[in-house]
């Protein structure tokens, strides 16, 4: 019974603390702007939506990986599915829900493009190593 | 002995750990979250000292599982004392470090006393290796009490830096991911997925650090109020 209880109060604060974590790891990213070019691949030009999530997620993976992304985009990516179990439950039956989590995913698909765009610069920056060398 | 996956967890872990400490040295941050970073220090060693034991004993050897619970009470204080860094920080405009470290030593030795007193209470004989188990566990839970209670700080008086905000919130998502993890234990002790999880989840503190002192610098703000925002 005690464990029980441990277990529900943990999940709950675990549930607070990660969302409060995928959001400062959006805030801080939401300040850099995208490059032209990536604009361009992405499609994104001013706001991003939740719906162009996937696709940028692939150009990403088309990309070198950089280690010290991987743990930023793995937590927005379970942020992301999060997003989405509430907005296909929860938000049909909330408007005000609904408006939010379409907002949130929009953020995520806006970090995954600037993870892309600083992908794209570290393979730029290895070409350039690579042809100095 | 461990298999496969469990060396690779374990690998990507120590490799992590390291991480931390270079990007701390690199971004300049070494000396001002300096028990971070000797947290991180102490976790490689730590690691390093494991699988020597580990590979010189083997799993069921009484050598590992001593060397394995003192060096896990030695890390949970050296995290304790990590947390009470962040503390430092977000309170350091208000000139209250000494009575800070006065508190958290008082809490300290008041855990310590409390795990002596439910040792003492449960058996007639008091062995040390149940003390150090005991008290790492209660650490954990005051850890993450006090985490809960630094957020709301954060919260409080608004602060703003970015990178102080991350770290706060790792160690709030490590902490509360590890007592979900233990409960879970507690209720299902034959589920052997869960062997997998604990240290897969004791790579989610180096991994977010890293990323916090690699990639957000020390002049980026943030309003937490914001974080916390509720639809409505």
């Amino acid at each position: 019974m005690m464990a029980a209880f441990i277990f529900v109060v943990s999940v709950v604060i675990f549930l607070q603390f990660f969302v409060f974590y995928c959001r400062s790891l959006i805030a801080v990213s939401s300040k850099q702007a995208l490059s032209p070019e990536v604009q361009d691949v992405t499609g994104i030009q001013r706001t991003a939506s939740g719906e162009d999530f996937n696709r940028v997620m692939q150009l990403l993976h088309l990309c070198p990986e950089r280690p010290e992304d991987r743990n930023g985009i793995q937590s927005i990516g379970a942020y992301f599915h999060l997003l989405n179990f509430l907005h296909s439950t929860v938000a049909r039956l909330v408007p005000s829900i609904k408006a939010w989590t379409e907002s949130e995913r929009g953020h995520c698909t806006y970090f995954a493009a600037i993870a892309l765009e600083r992908r794209i610069s570290f393979s730029r920056d290895m070409l350039a190593q690579q042809m100095d060398a | 002995m461990p298999g496969p996956v469990e060396y690779s967890i374990w690998l990507v872990c120590t490799v992590l750990e390291v991480a931390v400490v270079v990007c701390a040295a690199k971004s300049r941050s070494f000396r001002r979250y300096i028990l971070l970073n000797v947290y991180m220090g102490l976790s490689f060693l730590v690691s390093v000292g494991r699988y020597q034991v580990l590979s010189r004993a083997g799993m069921e050897s009484l050598e590992y599982s001593y060397f394995y619970y003192y060096s896990d009470l030695l890390l949970t204080i050296a995290l304790y004392f990590a947390l009470l860094n962040l503390y430092s920080l977000v309170f350091d405009e208000m000139k209250v470090e000494r009575y800070l470290r006065l508190g958290a030593i008082l809490l300290l030795g008041g855990t310590a006393w409390f795990s002596y007193g439910v040792i003492n209470q449960s058996s007639q004989k008091i062995l040390l290796s149940h003390f150090v188990y005991e008290l790492s566990q209660n650490l954990y839970f005051v850890g993450l009490v006090l985490t809960y209670a630094l957020w709301g700080a954060v919260l409080k008086l608004r602060e703003t830096r970015a990178r102080l905000i991350q770290l706060v919130l790792a160690l709030g998502v490590y902490f509360s991911a590890f007592a979900a993890n233990y409960a879970l234990q507690n209720l299902y002790p034959n589920i052997t997925v869960l062997h997998y999880v604990t240290p897969l989840l004791g790579c989610i503190l180096p991994a977010a650090w890293a990323y916090s002192f690699l990639r957000v610098s020390e002049d980026q703000r943030l309003a937490p109020s914001r974080l916390a925002e509720v639809p409505r």
